[in-house]
């Protein structure tokens, strides 16, 4: 095609010469003209028809962006949509994975045909210390600065469904906290009072993802029948406060004290009925403490400065506990 | 069938295997090259570790698809250094052998579309819906640009050359569904209609061994005796003619069309022995052409 298209254009001047003067060309020569028109058509016929099938393919790789919830891409990998630009579909990194847990979308997998994959549940990812996924990649697909397995990505856990974590039912299962290979501080078990009997505690299993990598073998060995901890890509499983909030006490640890003036903060007045006190509630000037039992109790005198403000030697407030709803 | 076979004349003429030489060897490294390939998944020992887009061989020689490296360069993703290298090294290759050397002696669709063609011989199907060769080219430059667009490989997500060698590999799928529908694609709607005018593979090889010096040449083109069995039976007939009928117009008898995939098909089916490889260089017009022998005319075209 493009050497028809050279062809013609070299021969252009001539063309418009004929166009305008045809009668008085043999007739071998007057066909020129409607070459040039056949041309222009048939390069309109192929632009249109291809461009079609290449509009059609572009919508189809915008779908492949989608990448389904339960496929974790393999260590290092790039986000979605540089991931597909990156990867030349070679399979090595499933050829030197030594647990196959990697696979490589079929045509009919929701996944970008010849992209590697797991699904945790399945096989999830051992985090080998070489990381020989990431090493076999010819390209930036697997990011090759990724050297520590434990700085791994690949997506983060989530406890999904509190309804049936036995944890949280009160049980002591334990069982994703136990075999994360990042035990206590990818997920920690949080002792919590369980309301249900009023005398047990609750071991809640709770991701971090700072240390999380999404590995995958916390959803794997969760014995319910369906995982009630799983692993998502990151941008499903994590929330995200916005730049503009801060956290004051973080920000005060950092300022080494308040940053506003502290004398001319003004308390308002609680509006409740009289006498009542609400425990836990920072009212600079109570000085009260919650009443024994009540959650919060153990934490003593409720300071009338902010923590980190108390002054040396300053006036030790007297706990005086009111109780809820104490007579006047 | 009435009509005669193609290739009966160069049976005849110079017996069974020299007239399926080429044949005979182009399947057999297209069979080499994918045993290589699954020697290691079905039988644990890894010569070739990979697939057609990027493999590695006895551990050191990388090799890489150029077409997909560029893609994915258009998409502003850098290879790695293995993989840049593996694609200079398959390009210096092809540049030299001639780019659809690729098509027609590593490809695994090669294998599916020639028996389509040979199929539809054999069965006399006749009539096609008709496509300009040239169309390959028209996707090619869509899906490099499609790429650049985009941000994501474009071809790979379709294309059917990498989707059989690696369900070869590693587990077919639905796979096997397109190939069949390029079977019978070439077969009853489009004679030659994958790798002749849609496959953009082909195209980016064709164009990569557009000076490529390894080329089949017709020498004795002043023995043809017009039985139109090289026409018949090559997967790009157009190339042959301005080589084969070059003597009218003092053209030089190499086929010098990109297009042309060194199958050597042509070589096989002539019965007197008017093809054979040689380089673009040796494009003198023969010098027996003056006076044609055993009663080939020189025709006029």
């Amino acid at each position: 095609m493009l050497r028809v298209g050279a062809g013609l254009s070299g021969t252009d001047p001539r063309l418009i010469t004929m166009a305008s003067t045809n009668e008085r060309k043999p007739a071998q020569l007057r066909k020129a003209p409607g070459a040039r028109r056949q041309f222009l058509l048939d390069s309109a016929r192929m632009a249109c028809g291809v461009g079609m099938l290449g509009l059609g393919l572009g919508l189809y790789a915008k779908q492949t962006q989608a990448l389904p919830a339960t496929a974790i891409r393999p260590p290092g990998a790039l986000a979605e949509s540089d991931f597909l630009g990156a990867c030349i579909r070679c399979g090595l990194c499933v050829r030197d994975c030594p647990y196959d847990t990697l696979r490589l979308a079929k045509p009919e997998t929701p996944v970008a045909t010849g992209t590697p994959y797991f699904i945790a549940r399945d096989i999830p990812c051992e985090m080998c210390d070489d990381i020989p996924c990431v090493k076999a990649c010819p390209t930036g697909a697997l990011n090759h600065t990724l050297t520590d397995i434990n700085k791994a990505k690949m997506g983060l856990a989530a406890l999904i469904d509190q309804e049936t974590c036995l944890n949280f039912l009160g049980l002591r299962c334990d069982v994703c906290y136990r075999v994360c290979p990042v035990i206590d501080k990818a997920i920690t078990l949080e002792l919590v009072p369980n309301p249900r009997t009023g005398r047990h505690t609750m071991f809640l299993p709770t991701v971090h993802s700072e240390h999380c990598t999404g590995c995958g073998k916390c959803e794997k060995a969760c014995v319910t029948e369906e995982a009630a901890i799983k692993v998502l890509p990151i941008a499903l499983a994590k929330g995200a406060l916005g730049k503009h909030y801060q956290l004051g006490w973080e920000e005060q640890k950092k300022a080494g004290g308040s940053l506003i003036d502290e004398k001319s903060m003004l308390d308002l007045p609680d509006r409740m009925p009289e006498g009542v006190r609400l425990p836990g509630h920072y009212d600079p000037a109570s000085g009260m403490t919650a009443p024994p039992g009540a959650p919060g109790s153990g934490a003593g005198a409720i300071p009338n400065v902010p923590p980190g403000m108390e002054r040396a030697g300053g006036p030790v407030v007297p706990s005086t506990p009111p109780g809820l709803g104490a007579a006047k | 069938m009435n009509a005669k076979r193609v290739g009966a004349d160069a049976i005849a003429a110079k017996g069974w295997l020299a007239s399926y030489k080429w044949l005979l060897l182009r399947r057999t490294v297209q069979i080499a090259v994918l045993a290589l390939f699954l020697l290691g998944p079905l039988a644990g020992i890894w010569i070739v570790k990979g697939n057609l887009n990027y493999s590695v061989t006895l551990g050191f020689l990388p090799l890489t698809d150029p077409y997909v490296a560029l893609q994915s360069l258009l998409t502003g993703q850098v290879p790695e250094r293995l993989g840049l290298i593996g694609a200079a090294i398959v390009l210096v290759f092809y540049l030299l052998v001639g780019g659809r050397v690729y098509c027609s002696w590593v490809c695994p669709v090669n294998i599916v579309t020639d028996t389509a063609g040979w199929l539809r011989r054999r069965l006399g199907i006749k009539g096609s819906v008709h496509l300009a060769r040239n169309t390959r080219y028209w996707i090619l430059g869509m899906t490099l640009v499609g790429s650049a667009a985009s941000g994501i490989l474009l071809w790979e997500l379709i294309n059917p050359v990498s989707m059989l060698h690696r369900g070869l590999i590693f587990g077919l799928g639905f796979a096997w569904v397109i190939v069949l529908m390029i079977f019978l694609f070439d077969l009853f709607v489009m004679s030659r209609g994958w790798c002749g005018r849609l496959c953009p593979v082909g195209a980016f090889y064709s164009l990569l061994g557009r000076w490529s010096p390894v080329r089949v040449s017709a020498p004795a083109r002043a023995a043809c005796n017009d039985c139109m069995d090289c026409f018949e039976v090559c997967p790009e007939p157009q190339v042959i003619r301005p080589a084969l009928k070059g003597a009218a117009t003092g053209a030089g008898p190499v086929i010098l069309s990109p297009a042309c995939t060194n199958c050597g098909r042509c070589i096989d089916v002539c019965s007197k022995d008017v093809f054979r490889f040689g380089t673009r260089f040796s494009n003198g017009v023969p010098a027996n052409e003056a006076a044609p022998t055993d009663g080939a005319l020189p025709l006029n075209s």
